[in-house]
């Protein structure tokens, strides 16, 4: 029983829920629901960016590029031209970027570190620069305004009940990941990450698990940029762009990669942070790095697998 | 363990208890202001942010408003517009502020829209476009010109001196892309017909390209260069160098010093459309205007030691207005508040002479902006 409670797949998922649950109690207005929305967005794609770069093994650079496609082409296809049912249009979207990211995956994924690096951030700024520039359709760096989103006719109105969507959507994306990374295709993602060659050895399709999971990633950043569009009514190009996909990747470096709910911690921990920290005014961008450079330099592996190793340490 | 939870709820309690009794206590009138302080449109929000903090203080060093201290409540958004609407909805829900006065550019202003029109506070932007004014939203006000007047403006004076023909180029940031098209709109009204329309990038550093197309296009009686940073300094620049001896109008996105510095003696004869406050003790003492911009630019430069700019002044009007506003209104009562800016009339300020209506939240006419011409390094006034 306490085997079982002290394992990710249970006790993790069992405390954020709770952790979800008890929260709102804590909340005093509209602003604190907002603030965790943001946590809830950022860690869902934060997950899925972790698959890839954290089990898989692959960089990316570009995930809000992903991300900005999913919330134009929702705010685009819902709007006023085309009138279509928000449901539709996120699925369309998401399949729309599978499409993207499986065609550019051929190409993309035949390189390695800082390569793929670069070629995952040049496909992202591609995506922030059309965005930016084709305002007949975007509106340009102005942004544009997005429809309510509306599901079976029901529709979630106030941040409070917009809370519980993107609670239940985080919690249903660390049950789906957790369950991925412990099945056979987890295994053979972090095969491919240990070694891609000792991984061929071994009968693993490198090529194809590399794939799949880019393309389930993009999806999923997609989707949650629909919801977040929906949510927040208003897109502008920020969203598609470099700083953005650094913000995502700096998520699941400092969390720990490889870690679920390392992701999860550097999501609360970078949209919290710079919250609690504007008071400071000036001060505000160097504590913030500061305490980024000192967390990389004494956690290597990120927050939670470092204390979780310390932790267990300290039982045995 | 039981008890280390309960506990901890405990705390948790009371230090909520805490803050909320805080905010009630306090008996201030709250200004809340989000900025771009830093980031690519610090140029923007940082002389916005010296003036508001200035204005505040004095306010308050002179017995405050309505008997009350007034408070600044700030926040920089880096010019991201998604930062922007978070920190607006903590000045609406967590601050509670009576009055937001800030969005340094049109982006972060046009996506807080939509939250403080549903939240009922009235708001005065410091931003250029037209689009935040028309249509008029209720609660939403602007002190900046509009870029259709800056173009109406220059186009005005181009028409004066017997131009034609007019080559545009202009950047592809939200300033220059919004500039091109209301251009584009409004040119056909002064009889000029648009013959070249280049655009660049706003990282880009050389327009060379660009321009040898517009000299190469014949009949061109002037360049209109639509933009704001370094691109306008780089297009001047690089029209010296290339030795095109036709005019040259900027936008008023280069109303500050530092382009004179950027484009060094490149800029001189460059033409553009500013505010009184440019040219400040230069304007004839008859005009309304003058003493309003002398004594800020006078007490700017005296608190901060640097050269003051347009910007600055859009949040010195937008403060200013917030304040008549709460002062002829009595109170701080959102609807009250909003009616008294609406009904504002003959206000002096940096920009012009201010009368807002239902229909006008902008109040601004084309008579608020003044050609300028660079003259040895410095602004001087077109008659």
């Amino acid at each position: 029983m306490f085997e079982k409670l002290n394992s990710p797949r249970t006790g993790g998922l069992l405390a954020l829920i709770l952790a979800v649950l008890i929260l709102p109690l804590f909340f005093q207005n509209t602003f604190h629901y907002d603030v965790a929305i943001h946590v809830a967005i950022s860690a869902t794609v934060a997950i899925s960016l972790n698959l890839l770069v954290g089990y898989a093994g692959q960089i990316s650079l570009g995930h809000a590029g992903f991300f900005g496609v999913g919330a134009y082409s929702s705010a685009i296809l819902t709007g006023w031209d085309f009138g279509w049912s928000p449901i539709t249009a996120m699925l369309v979207a998401s399949l729309a970027v599978g499409v993207l990211a499986l065609v550019v995956s051929g190409p993309i994924l035949r390189l390695k570190g800082h390569y793929l690096a670069m070629a995952t951030l040049g496909l992202g700024i591609i995506i922030a620069i059309v965005i930016t520039t084709e305002d007949w359709l975007t509106g340009g760096p102005d942004g544009l305004s997005v429809e309510p989103l509306t599901i079976f006719g029901l529709s979630p109105q106030g941040e409070a009940q917009w809370y519980w969507v993107f609670c239940v959507v985080l919690i249903a994306s660390v049950w789906l990941s957790l369950n991925l990374i412990d099945s056979p295709v987890g295994r053979a993602m972090r095969a491919v990450h240990g070694s891609e060659v000792a991984a061929q050895v071994a009968g693993v399709d490198t090529t194809y698990f590399k794939t799949l999971i880019f393309v389930m990633s993009a999806m999923f950043a997609s989707l949650m940029g629909s919801l977040s569009a929906h949510y927040s009514g208003f897109v502008t190009p920020d969203i598609a762009g470099f700083h953005h996909s650094i913000e995502l990747i700096t998520m699941v470096v400092l969390g720990g990669m490889a870690s679920v709910f390392g992701a999860i911690t550097g999501a609360v921990i970078l949209t919290l942070l710079p919250q609690m920290l504007t008071g400071l005014e000036d001060w505000e961008m160097v504590i913030f790095g500061l305490i980024l450079m000192l967390t990389m330099i004494f956690m290597p592996k990120g927050l939670v697998p470092t204390l979780l190793t310390k932790f267990r340490r300290g039982e045995a | 363990m039981l008890k280390r939870v309960a506990i901890k709820g405990a705390m948790a309690l009371a230090v909520s208890a805490a803050l909320i009794s805080g905010v009630q206590a306090a008996d201030t009138i709250k200004i809340g202001s989000f900025l771009a302080v830093t980031g690519p449109a610090s140029f923007l929000g940082d002389p916005e942010l010296k003036t508001l903090q200035m204005y505040v203080d004095k306010i308050n060093a002179e017995g405050g408003l309505l008997g009350k201290q007034v408070e600044l409540v700030h926040y920089d958004t880096a010019g991201n517009a998604q930062k922007a609407r978070t920190f607006v909805k903590r000045l609406i829900e967590s601050d509670n502020v009576d009055l937001i006065v800030g969005g340094s550019t049109s982006g972060a202003t046009l996506a807080v829209i939509p939250l403080v029109e549903s939240a009922k506070v009235p708001f005065i932007s410091l931003a250029g476009a037209v689009a935040i004014v028309d249509p008029v939203k209720k609660w939403v006000f602007k002190t900046p010109h509009t870029d259709r007047m800056a173009a109406e403006k220059i186009f005005e004076d181009m028409k004066s001196r017997g131009f034609k023909k007019v080559a545009l180029i202009s950047g592809t940031g939200g300033f220059g892309r919004s500039g091109r098209a209301q251009a584009t709109q409004v040119i056909g009204k002064y009889g000029l017909e648009l013959v070249a329309d280049e655009t660049y990038g706003p990282k880009d550093t050389d327009m060379t390209a660009q321009l040898t197309k517009i000299k190469s296009t014949a009949g061109v009686d002037a360049i209109l260069n639509f933009g704001f940073g370094q691109g306008p300094a780089i297009v001047t620049k690089n029209y010296k160098q290339l030795g095109i001896d036709l005019p040259l109008y900027q936008s008023h996105g280069v109303a500050s010093k530092k382009f004179i510095e950027l484009a060094g003696n490149a800029s001189e004869g460059v033409r553009l459309p500013a505010a009184a406050l440019l040219l400040a003790e230069q304007l004839p003492d008859s005009s309304a205007q003058k003493p309003v911009v002398v004594k800020y630019k006078t007490e700017y430069e005296q608190k901060y030691n640097s050269e003051v700019s347009t910007f600055g002044g859009h949040a010195y009007d937008g403060l200013m207005l917030a304040v008549n506003a709460i002062k002829k209104a009595g109170s701080t009562d959102k609807e009250k508040v909003r009616a008294a800016i609406e009904s504002t009339k003959n206000y002096v300020g940096t920009g012009g002479v201010v009368n807002m209506s239902a229909e006008d939240h902008l109040g601004l006419d084309l008579s608020a902006f003044k050609i300028l011409e660079i003259r040895n390094g410095d602004w001087t006034l077109v008659k």
